[in-house]
């Protein structure tokens, strides 16, 4: 069974925000919602690198630990999915995810947040799989059709890399190792509490 | 507690799911495919099923019942040639997927290739044409469109000649389409036909042709893999050409290569650089100067290959010997230290290549700025070699065709120039009489008179009549698919506007032309639909060509370029002429014909062989194509042998199948194999007459140099030395014309009239000269030398000249800039500017460097991307990027607003300020996409109602300058002065 991850690798990553757009455009995510952004460091500077961050889909995942209505569930895949009929718009996973994963549609001091919106792994949502249903909810769904999020399938430098993880983290060992560099898969230790020895 | 999602699913729903995991098969090969890893055995395995995998679309479903239809077309936002798939259920663009067969992008985009589905969705179009009537915008039938423009037109035809009508085409033209314009101009009667090649890479045209014989990029982006050293001058390609740093990064990953970015700016391609070397602007030639002094006084230059294939070195070692390293310091600020040790990776840690853009093209050196690179590439031995070359990154995607099809004031199609050879080659192509041809223009003179560059229009419509060489000042603007904001001068561009008579602008959006000034009648807005909305090819930066299908029918009430141009060609009398070998259906013009009619002239350039057939199975076959040489396997049906999309020249006709040519000038492959030699194109021979003193009396002496190579040949070549281009006379010589099939010579003898003998391998319409040439080996365009020294420019050899507004005025005295003189038809008063800029000490109140450039989301004047709302959504204002000591000077915070005013027109713009050390002190940097705001006002209102793009901001080239490149009238946004203050 495949353990389904993302790596991003930031010697590669350029920022073209090819991610950000691909996910938007397959899964129609409004404007405001970003389920996929770059997040630079040293911007401008030498040493200047960025990745691309969206929902982990982490191997103990903390926004299903806090959940007051259990709205989360995760797929054979390891897929981090979510159920929007159940979700209250608390915002407690916001604050428990280490990624800044969870977005909501509104933003207001008292009252709902809406109901959470994230990162599907291109796996739709609880609803019947490539239903209008499940799109209008949660966008696409790939995976059902034997294909990996569009993020990553569109990845202009192929710095963003979905799959399994073991295979992933394989190609990432064969190319640091081949180009003698490398500054770890980002996100892996808080994610899936292993980092890829380079 | 976690729960299973099909548990849940089955808990919730209640209904039968199938689980995920039981449905899910992704394999390894499959897995490896979408992950774009590997290219070559594994692609074929593309079309096989994947079992129990669902029928795939992407996106939202279709509705129930609709059949989903993958359509590929091309990226119409950058030159690198990304194959787009799009995804059409009952004619709507329901998803996009990657195409992971196309050996250019593997699949993969930028964000504006991502989001390409936009460009056609967006409620932000132009629905219906539209009239200006006292200030307000009116819909009107196209009919009414199209019979009021062509009264008009006519009218000033009448009172003013056609030389007052300007047709400003479109580097997103189809090629299809760039060509139609180009002729519809010249059947209009005039050479007013231009695009944004003239302010993108006009000067790297006549810089590089006029070094080795053809202006485009030498090798391809997949052929960086091959390079050791990757120096990246002038360009910023993580930004403009996103795609390309796959090849450029997997490149430097695999052969552990060199990345150098010389730029004023540490750009996001700088960031992934081996070394960064920050230079100021418009200090290209002793940057180059300065490595080439380090390079021969080590002796680190190819001799064998200077002896063999270049001319005119002896005479530049003399202008370099004026650049030792404390004088590169002095004018450039770079180390010594620094300039040698990237000299010296260049020279030895081979092969090398050379990547620009705008950072080297957009000044009023930037012919001979582009020449510099090449004399650096060809010092070194880094031409005709896989690894190697100038390459050259074009703009929009389809810049590199449209420049081929002569969208230029100087030209034809495909180079041919103007002369009344050009014209009459052209004439027997169309199948029109030459003498009614001359009768459209004021005179022969006029017919081979280059026209006004794009970058002066306003100038010719605004100088006094007698300071314009044409009939009268231009009187009506015709532009399909050009932004008025990419433009310098702007402020003056805005009077030029009022001015005109008529404005017709046909675009999917209504551009920064029907906002910008205060007209009130008198302007059309015809809506044209994208290229994904269009059959054509379209010409990638590797010269490769790739034929893109209609994705869905234009939208709303929008038409494709081919049939608009034919619905004004009828209204003005001559579309029967125009399009009598082109087909035209109910008003649908065949794009195929039309390419098969370029097949039938272009030999010139070698687009003679891709026939739209030989096209369509390249965009079938994409997967068999080889990733690292885009060769297809010689068993392929019919592709086998091919390079993918292929690249120009792919000589003689489509029947000869030449299977295109991946590297410019590569002798190692026969020509007919894709090989090639230096073009032959500045004679045999050159004759310099010096006086000298001989027994004390001045006597004129003669030198005879040769300009054919020496002793280097491509590969099967039976003329084993340079030759010069193939002309009947010269087949004659050497006994070949006997191959001539009966068919060619009677072809030949109908061209050649009473003087066959003349007829070369760019006139001869049947394709034999070239075939019998490379039968036997050779290259129907010759075996020349490259030169260092051209003769024919202002400055035979390259030249240091300072910026017209330069931040070091100290230096014009020894670096000043050309002379005044008058250049395609108007006065180009540089030497006058600057004088006046140093005499005023402008620099005092504008003491910071101005430059300028793009940014990954938007293109060009970007008013397409700023309406697609998923690239809008990432950058929402314009800004201008400031050092964090300049803005403290000035006290400016990072994000606040600032007013930036220019030294001319009083100019000022308002923005926000980045701090941000990308840029050096006494440099400030913005983006040139947006528009829709003028000197502090926003101009939303002016837009037709619903068509503003979601995203105003000021233009940079409010505050441009003045300044052109005598050689194509190229502007010079790149190096300016400005003041920052906080608003």
């Amino acid at each position: 069974m495949a353990r389904m991850k993302f790596l991003c690798d930031a010697e590669r990553c350029i920022e073209c925000n090819a991610c950000v757009t691909a996910c938007k455009n397959e899964n129609e995510v409004p404007w405001g919602i970003n389920r996929r952004r770059l997040v630079t460091i040293n911007d401008g500077k030498p040493g200047e690198r960025s990745v691309s961050m969206a929902c982990m889909h982490c191997s103990d995942p903390p926004c299903a630990s806090v959940c007051p209505v259990d709205c989360f569930m995760v797929t054979a895949d390891h897929v981090v999915l979510h159920s929007k009929d159940l979700c209250i718009g608390c915002g407690y996973c916001f604050y428990a995810c280490p990624f800044g994963a969870p977005q909501y549609p509104s933003v207001s001091n008292f009252g709902s947040r809406g109901k959470m919106d994230k990162c599907t792994y291109c796996a739709g949502g609880p609803e019947p799989d490539n239903t209008q249903a499940e799109f209008a909810k949660y966008g696409a769904n790939r995976l059902s059709q034997g294909k990996l999020p569009l993020c990553a399938e569109m990845c202009s430098t192929k710095s963003l890399l979905a799959g399994d993880g073991d295979i992933i983290a394989q190609i990432y060992k064969e190319r640091v190792a081949k180009r003698g560099y490398g500054s770890g898969a980002w996100g892996w230790q808080t994610a899936y509490h292993e980092g890829i020895p380079a | 507690m976690l729960i299973k999602r099909t548990d849940r699913a089955a808990a919730r729903l209640g209904s039968a799911v199938p689980a995920i995991g039981q449905s899910l098969r992704i394999d390894r090969r499959s897995f490896l495919r979408r992950s774009g890893i590997t290219a070559g055995g594994l692609a074929a395995l593309g079309s096989l099923p994947l079992a129990g995998v669902r029928k795939a679309s992407a996106g939202a479903p279709p509705p129930p019942g609709a059949t989903v239809v993958a359509r590929k077309n091309m990226c119409t936002h950058c030159s690198v040639g990304c194959t787009v798939i799009g995804e059409v259920a009952n004619g709507v663009w329901v998803g996009q997927e990657p195409a992971y067969e196309s050996p250019i992008n593997r699949g993969s985009h930028c964000c504006k290739g991502a989001a390409v589905r936009d460009d056609v969705l967006t409620d932000r179009r132009l629905r219906y044409p539209l009239k200006l009537v006292d200030g307000q915008w009116n819909r009107i039938s196209w009919d009414q469109a199209i019979n009021e423009i062509g009264d008009e037109l006519m009218e000033i035809r009448q009172k003013s000649g056609p030389e007052s009508v300007y047709w400003l085409g479109s580097a997103k033209f189809t090629n299809e389409a760039a060509y139609l314009n180009r002729k519809l101009a010249a059947f209009w009667g005039t050479n007013n036909s231009d695009h944004q090649a003239r302010i993108c890479h006009s000067t790297t045209v006549s810089g590089v042709a006029n070094t080795w014989g053809y202006g485009a990029m030498t090798n391809s982006y997949n052929d960086i893999r091959n390079s050791k050293t990757i120096m990246v001058m002038g360009g910023n390609p993580a930004e403009a050409h996103p795609v390309s740093l796959q090849h450029i990064l997997e490149g430097k990953e695999i052969n552990r290569a060199n990345m150098i970015v010389i730029d004023p700016r540490m750009t996001r391609t700088a960031a992934h650089a081996t070394e960064y070397v920050r230079v100021r602007p418009g200090t290209h030639i002793p940057t180059i100067y300065g490595m080439l002094w380090h390079i021969f006084r080590n002796g680190w230059e190819d001799k064998e290959f200077i002896r063999e294939r270049v001319y005119g070195f002896d005479e530049v070692r003399k202008e370099i010997d004026k650049w030792p390293p404390s004088e590169v310091e002095r004018v450039t600020g770079l180390p010594e230290a620094q300039v040698r040790r990237v000299a010296e990776i260049f020279a030895k840690q081979r092969p090398s290549t050379l990547i620009w853009a705008m950072g080297q093209t957009q000044f009023t050196v930037g012919t001979a700025n582009v020449r510099a690179s090449c004399i650096l590439l060809l010092a070194t031995g880094n031409v005709g070699v896989s690894g190697a070359g100038a390459n050259i990154f074009r703009g929009h995607t389809n810049v590199q065709g449209a420049t081929d099809l002569g969208l230029d004031v100087i030209t034809l199609p495909l180079y041919y120039g103007l002369d009344e050879g050009a014209w009459r080659h052209w004439c027997r192509v169309w199948d029109v009489d030459y003498d009614w041809m001359a009768s459209r223009f004021v005179s022969k003179t006029f017919m081979q008179t280059p026209g006004i560059p794009s970058t002066r229009w306003f100038d010719a419509t605004l100088l006094p009549k007698d300071q314009v060489s044409q009939p009268d000042n231009l009187r009506a603007m015709f532009i399909m698919g050009h932004g008025g904001n990419t433009i310098t001068r702007m402020p003056e561009a805005v009077k030029g506007i009022e001015k005109l008579k008529l404005l017709v602008v046909c675009d999917p959006y209504p551009t920064t032309w029907s906002v910008l000034s205060e007209r009130k009648n008198g302007t059309y807005l015809l809506p044209i639909c994208t290229s994904f909305e269009a059959n054509g090819s379209r010409t990638a930066s590797n010269r490769s060509l790739q034929w893109g299908e209609e994705v869905v029918a234009p939208v709303f009430e929008s038409k494709n370029d081919y049939d608009v141009m034919y619905m004004l060609a009828r209204k003005l009398g001559f579309a029967d002429q125009m399009f009598k070998h082109i087909k035209v259906e109910n008003g649908a013009v065949s794009a195929e014909d039309i390419l098969r009619e370029i097949n039938r002239g272009g030999w010139s350039t070698g687009y003679c062989g891709q026939s739209p057939e030989r096209l369509k199975a390249h965009m079938k076959h994409q997967d068999k194509f080889d990733f690292l040489t885009l060769r297809a396997p010689k068993d392929v049906p019919e592709i086998g042998g091919d390079y993918y999309g292929l690249p120009w020249p792919c000589w003689g006709t489509p029947e000869f199948r030449h299977p295109g040519s991946p590297i410019l000038y590569d002798t190692s492959l026969s020509v007919k194999n894709g090989g090639g030699t230096f073009r032959a194109r500045f004679g045999v021979e050159r004759v310099v007459t010096t006086k000298v003193m001989e027994d004390g009396q001045e006597v004129e002496k003669e030198q005879r140099f040769n300009l054919l190579a020496e002793g280097s040949y491509s590969k099967d070549s039976e003329l084993t030395d340079g030759y010069p281009e193939f002309t009947l006379a010269v087949l004659k010589k050497l006994g070949w014309d006997r191959d001539l099939t009966p068919q060619e010579l009677a072809v030949i003898q109908a061209v050649g009239g009473n003087k066959p003998d003349s007829v070369s391998w760019s006139t001869d319409l049947s394709g034999g000269i070239q075939r019998v040439a490379m039968e036997h080996g050779c290259n129907p365009c010759g075996n020349g030398k490259a030169r260092v020294i051209a003769w024919n420019l202002p400055d035979a050899i390259p030249v240091h000249r300072e910026p017209i507004y330069t931040p070091r005025p100290d230096l014009v005295a020894s670096y000043p800039t050309l002379p005044d003189a008058r250049q395609f038809r108007v006065p180009n008063l540089g030497f006058s500017v600057q004088k006046a800029a140093v005499d005023a000490r402008v620099v005092q109140r504008f003491p910071l460097i101005l430059s300028s450039g793009r940014l990954v989301e938007y293109e060009g004047g970007g008013e397409e991307t700023r309406s697609n709302k998923w690239l809008a959504e990432l950058k929402q204002d314009m800004y201008v990027e400031i050092n964090p000591a300049d803005a403290a000077a000035r006290g400016i915070r990072d994000g606040g607003w600032v007013w930036v005013t220019g030294p001319e027109n009083s100019s000022k713009a308002r923005m926000k300020a980045l701090v941000t050390e990308r840029v050096g002190k006494g440099v400030v940097w913005m983006p040139f996409h947006f528009a829709g705001w003028f000197e502090g006002v926003d101009q939303r209102s002016k837009y037709p109602k619903g068509a503003d793009p979601i995203v105003l901001g000021e233009s940079m080239n409010t505050l441009s300058t003045y300044g052109f490149d005598p050689v194509t009238g190229m502007q010079e946004p790149k190096a300016t002065l400005c003041q920052v203050r906080a608003a």
